[in-house]
């Protein structure tokens, strides 16, 4: 098992590496000039060349480039153009509230889907698999922003008119009064905020999981294994849940690491649309800015993010499946 | 009273194509210690036989028809409530399937799911149900039983996952044990094998055994009685010794002729012409008669019941061959 | 009446009262839809001739339509009834399993129709998309009466709107999924065939696009290159779409890779070349069309997400992301802005998710779900 992680750790290295090649690449040789927004049109040509000079673009790119790899091998991403911070803090202070979302969007999505999945699967035909399939294709075809903006019309907006018992804020991670609010209270704004934002984003993932559990145990139920569990007398509860969706689970676990680029992406509108202070908001702020050490620094992030989760992704695989781990 | 007594049993499944009737009326009966053999080529219902006895049959598409009885010593199979044929299963019938690589959860060890049935039917605590499946697993012969209770399924080949689900099948001393083809994925050196083990485990436990399989060679090897089945109906039934040595059936003569046998190297093999037809659409009358070489119009017209062979006490052939009154005109002659 | 004069009046009915009610709804409902547009704006219809080119097109397709589906249906009524059975190849099977699939079929009409709507829109949409009504009076009217879905914050119509967008949206759609099946299909056919380096250089290029947040890479490149021509961005997201395909044709190659009639042409002497492009990829096109189909829904939204980040095209294109975007500001006083707009996007994508679905089903039995 273990020599399983670390071969799979050392095949993320160069996948890493690749990652950070391209993301120099794009933006540096993109269009633009990034010194543009340091001078007004009156500066000399020597003030020009200086600033070019201070943001280290007087260089050949493949100078620039090795340099920025030394940079990353000591964790310095540069300093943000528009924050004047060091990169690195400005996305350390970001990234916990985009995991704050993205985890809890996951795992809401997971476990609804899951279990959704197997419900259909276990009653196929019925009224309720049939339902749940054209709901599930809804959902599943819907823009992530679009839904987040129809749950803050609904339950934020219209809420507040019609005066409903519960309304959820429809912006921001806290409110204004947070720091004074107790603990406890602390704890239920924080969950008061995440739950449209989250929401918006599991619906929408929770509707793929749903889909592909249902084929995964509507084939897993087929198999000789799951008519000798029933052979022996066990209960039916025990056939679907130890049985076959152990069996069924092992390909949606797959899946953990293919949404995660659609998740992360996912963040990128929901944290526009309710204002969430994470790294989405920071990126799409740096790219309309031209904030280039934020547009590396953040992309770098979030990619590495996905490699991390493509490798909890296959760890958890191997976990599953005993013959993957015997490899 | 018989172990098991199958009376009149019907089994049909609902296709695109149609309504299936796998198993059309099919009577059998099982004493206590005994084996008997079900034999027959793909198609003929056998399985689903098998499966109708301990409710295995998916009831979407499929459906044990009213009026079939499954009687088990004193029990009614079909109305047993739910709870109870559970409790049945694993316990007092078990039943092994023709292919263990399949047939055995892939992400659970083997161990556990020997562990499994102990625990559900003895009530067996972790240590004593692990200490009785590693016994177990000895007694089926397999070597490191110790170490194999912990192998996952993948790592064992065909012939040992057999032993093991022998063991699973044989873990609660059932009365009754159903082998589905329990050779047929094996390679020959194993099949035999795992004939001995089967027939020495039986007299060991004093189980009865009803053995599927399509294989004479095996019948001829362990069963005491032999019912050939086609097209969902027994066509004939006696005891080993009568159905090879004096089979009366043409089915039953034409699987016998097509056997090669050790001495034949350049004859050619002689197969029974034809194939089975669909479950969907079993032909009118006798249901062997397109591939019969003794079929004459009376066989189109009706379709033959169950006539006693003179000779023996459970002895009987679906054919019109035994209702002639004459018995030396043939096909040819006309019915009187 | 004879099944002939009755398909000549109501195209696609005979057809249907036999029971073929896909096909037969199809050209029904086209020879119903687009009479009923001749009709009702004959004055429009006639003066498109002489009009601009997407004018010209509309009218077109309203005649196109009207005689396809009454020829089809003429042709299809004097033809032998068994023709149709008949064909045991590949494609006749799954096109038969398909048409078995109700909700596929429903699918498949609903796209039609969304093409023919995009068509034609210069003909039915009741106002000039860009064109600003009184800002005193007509801004930010609730649906009704004049404006079936209501007025945005700069007095244009939102169903005319919307319908323009369609137009953005399907050919969008359509080149960047054409793009990145081209690009995928070769690129996933030549790595699997050739296997060894070639494999691992491209999968391993194949992942590292894959590990990108689609969303992050197309925001920084139409970002970074300043750029809003429709062009980049169909580029921009067939190149994000790729990866996906390659992935899926090169595990089809892999297992046709050995089988026998691959073996078969290597030993008649024919170059790698011609073998990869005659025989693997028509042989790995299934999962391809249906990659391709369930792809269209996925660039529409992306490009909708674009849009709605202020990326995409620019204003006054009526794209839909834009029209979500625009009604932000004005959700609880004229939520009919994002509500309708976002409304579409979901139609459509679902009727294309339906026909992918069907196609996957019809192509592959044990994919079925």
């Amino acid at each position: 098992m273990t020599t399983f992680i670390v071969r799979r750790l050392l095949g993320a290295i160069p996948l890493v590496l690749g990652i950070a090649t391209i993301i120099f690449f794009v933006v540096n040789l993109a269009p633009g000039d990034p010194a543009l927004r340091f001078m007004s049109p009156n500066m000399s040509q020597e003030a020009i060349e200086q600033v070019r000079v201070n943001l280290g673009l007087d260089e050949p790119i493949h100078i620039r480039y090795v340099r920025w790899l030394g940079a990353l091998g000591q964790g310095d991403l540069g300093v943000s153009f528009s924050h004047n911070r060091p990169v690195l803090d400005v996305i350390k202070e970001l990234l916990p509230n985009t995991l704050l979302l993205s985890v809890s969007a996951i795992g809401v999505a997971f476990v609804l889907g899951i279990l959704l999945g197997i419900l259909q699967a276990v009653r196929q035909y019925s009224l309720l698999d049939s339902v749940a399939s054209i709901v599930g294709l809804f959902f599943y075809s819907m823009p992530s922003f679009w839904l987040a903006l129809m749950m803050v019309l609904v339950f934020s907006l219209f809420a507040f008119e019609l005066q409903w018992p519960i309304q959820f804020p429809g912006t921001d991670i806290q409110s204004v009064d947070y720091t004074f609010l107790s603990p406890l209270e602390k704890v239920q704004d924080r969950l008061m905020h995440l739950t449209l934002p989250a929401t918006s984003l599991a619906l929408v993932l929770a509707a793929g999981i749903a889909r592909y559990t249902r084929g995964s145990m509507l084939e897993v139920i087929r198999q000789d294994f799951v008519r000798t569990a029933r052979a022996k007398g066990l209960s039916e509860p025990v056939v679907i849940f130890k049985h076959a969706l152990r069996n069924a689970l092992i390909p949606v676990v797959t899946l953990l690491g293919l949404y995660l680029p659609f998740l992360f992406s996912g963040t990128v509108f929901i944290e526009s649309v309710f204002s969430w202070p994470g790294m989405g908001k920071l990126l799409v702020d740096a790219i309309t800015e031209r904030d280039y050490p934020v547009i590396m620094g953040g992309s770098l992030v979030f990619a590495n993010m996905v490699v991390v989760g493509n490798l909890v992704s296959d760890v958890l695989y191997a976990v599953v499946d005993p013959r993957i781990r015997y490899d | 009273m018989p172990l098991l007594e199958v009376t009149d049993l019907r089994t049909y499944f609902t296709t695109d194509a149609g309504v299936a009737r796998a198993v059309d009326g099919v009577s059998l009966r099982l004493e206590t210690g005994e084996t008997l053999g079900i034999v027959g080529e793909s198609g003929c219902g056998k399985t689903v036989t098998a499966l109708s006895v301990l409710g295995l049959i998916a009831t979407p598409p499929g459906e044990i028809v009213a009026g079939s009885s499954i009687r088990f010593e004193d029990e009614e199979l079909l109305e047993v409530k739910p709870a109870r044929l559970r409790e049945i299963r694993g316990n007092e019938i078990s039943m092994i399937f023709q292919e263990p690589m399949t047939s055995l959860n892939p992400v659970l060890t083997v161990g556990h799911q020997i562990e499994e049935v102990l625990r559900l039917h003895r009530g067996l605590g972790r240590r004593e149900a692990r200490a009785a499946g590693v016994a177990l697993l000895a007694e089926v012969g397999i070597p490191e039983p110790d170490q194999r209770f912990d192998s996952y399924p993948h790592q064992m080949s065909g012939g040992m996952l057999q032993r093991v689900m022998i063991a699973i099948a044989l873990s609660c001393e059932p009365r009754l044990l159903i082998a589905d083809e329990p050779t047929t994925a094996l390679d020959v050196t194993i099949q035999a094998q795992i004939l001995d083990l089967l027939v020495e485990l039986q007299r060991a436990h004093g189980m009865a055994l009803l053995l599927i399989t399509h294989d004479l060679g095996v019948i001829a090897e362990v069963c005491d009685r032999v019912v050939v089945m086609y097209g969902g109906q027994i066509v004939e039934t006696g005891t080993t010794e009568e159905i090879l040595t004096r089979p009366e059936h043409p089915y039953t003569q034409g699987l016998l002729a097509s056997l090669p046998g050790i001495g034949d190297r350049d004859v050619r093999l002689n197969p029974i012409p034809g194939t089975v037809p669909s479950a969907v659409d079993w032909p009118e009358g006798c249901r062997f008669r397109d591939r019969c070489s003794f079929a004459w119009e009376r066989c189109t017209e009706f379709a033959p019941d169950l006539l006693p062979v003179d000779g023996g006490a459970s002895r009987f052939a679906r054919c019109w061959l035994l209702d002639r009154n004459d018995s030396l005109s043939g096909p040819a002659g006309e019915p009187t | 009446m004879t099944d002939a004069s009755l398909s000549a009046v109501l195209p696609g009915f005979p057809q249907m009262l036999k029971g073929r009610w896909g096909v037969g709804g199809m050209s029904l409902t086209v020879w119903i839809g687009l009479l009923g547009v001749l009709l009702t704006r004959w004055a429009r219809f006639a003066a498109g001739w002489g009009g601009p080119i997407d004018h010209q097109i509309a009218s077109l397709t309203v005649v196109a339509g009207l005689l396809g589906a009454w020829g089809w249906s003429v042709f299809d009524v004097s033809r032998p009834a068994e023709m149709e059975r008949s064909g045991i190849g590949q494609w006749s099977l799954a096109a038969r399993a398909f048409k078995k699939n109700r909700v596929a079929v429903i699918g498949v009409m609903v796209v039609v129709w969304i093409y023919l709507i995009a068509l034609i829109t210069p003909l039915i949409a009741p106002h000039d998309p860009a064109t600003q009504a009184s800002l005193l009076t007509a801004r930010l009217v609730a649906p009704g009466g004049e404006f079936p879905l209501g007025t945005d914050h700069l007095s244009r119509d939102v169903f005319s709107r919307i319908m323009y967008g369609a137009r953005i949206s399907l050919s969008i759609g359509f080149v960047a999924v054409g793009i990145s099946v081209t690009i995928g299909t070769l690129l996933g056919a030549v790595s699997g065939y050739l296997g060894g380096w070639v494999d691992t250089v491209v999968m391993r290029f194949v992942d590292m696009v894959i590990s990108f947040p689609g969303l992050v890479l197309l925001i920084a490149i139409v970002a970074l290159f300043e750029s809003n021509s429709i062009f980049l961005i169909m580029a921009v997201l067939g190149l994000t779409q790729w990866p996906g395909t390659a992935r899926i044709v090169r595990g089809e190659v892999l297992s046709l890779r050995e089988r026998e009639f691959i073996e078969a042409a290597r030993a008649l002497g024919f170059g790698r070349r011609r073998i990869i492009l005659r025989h693997v990829i028509p042989n790995a096109l299934a999962p391809v069309i249906v990659t391709a189909t369930l792809g269209v829904g996925n660039v529409i939204v992306l490009e909708a997400g674009l849009s709605f980040l202020g990326l995409g095209l620019q204003p006054p294109t009526p794209s839909w992301g834009s029209m979500v975007s625009d009604g932000r500001g004005y959700l609880l006083d004229a939520w009919w802005i994002s509500t309708f707009s976002g409304l579409a996007i979901v139609l459509t994508v679902v009727a294309f998710n339906l026909v992918g679905d069907g196609l996957r089903d019809a192509l592959d039995p044990r994919l079925r779900t």
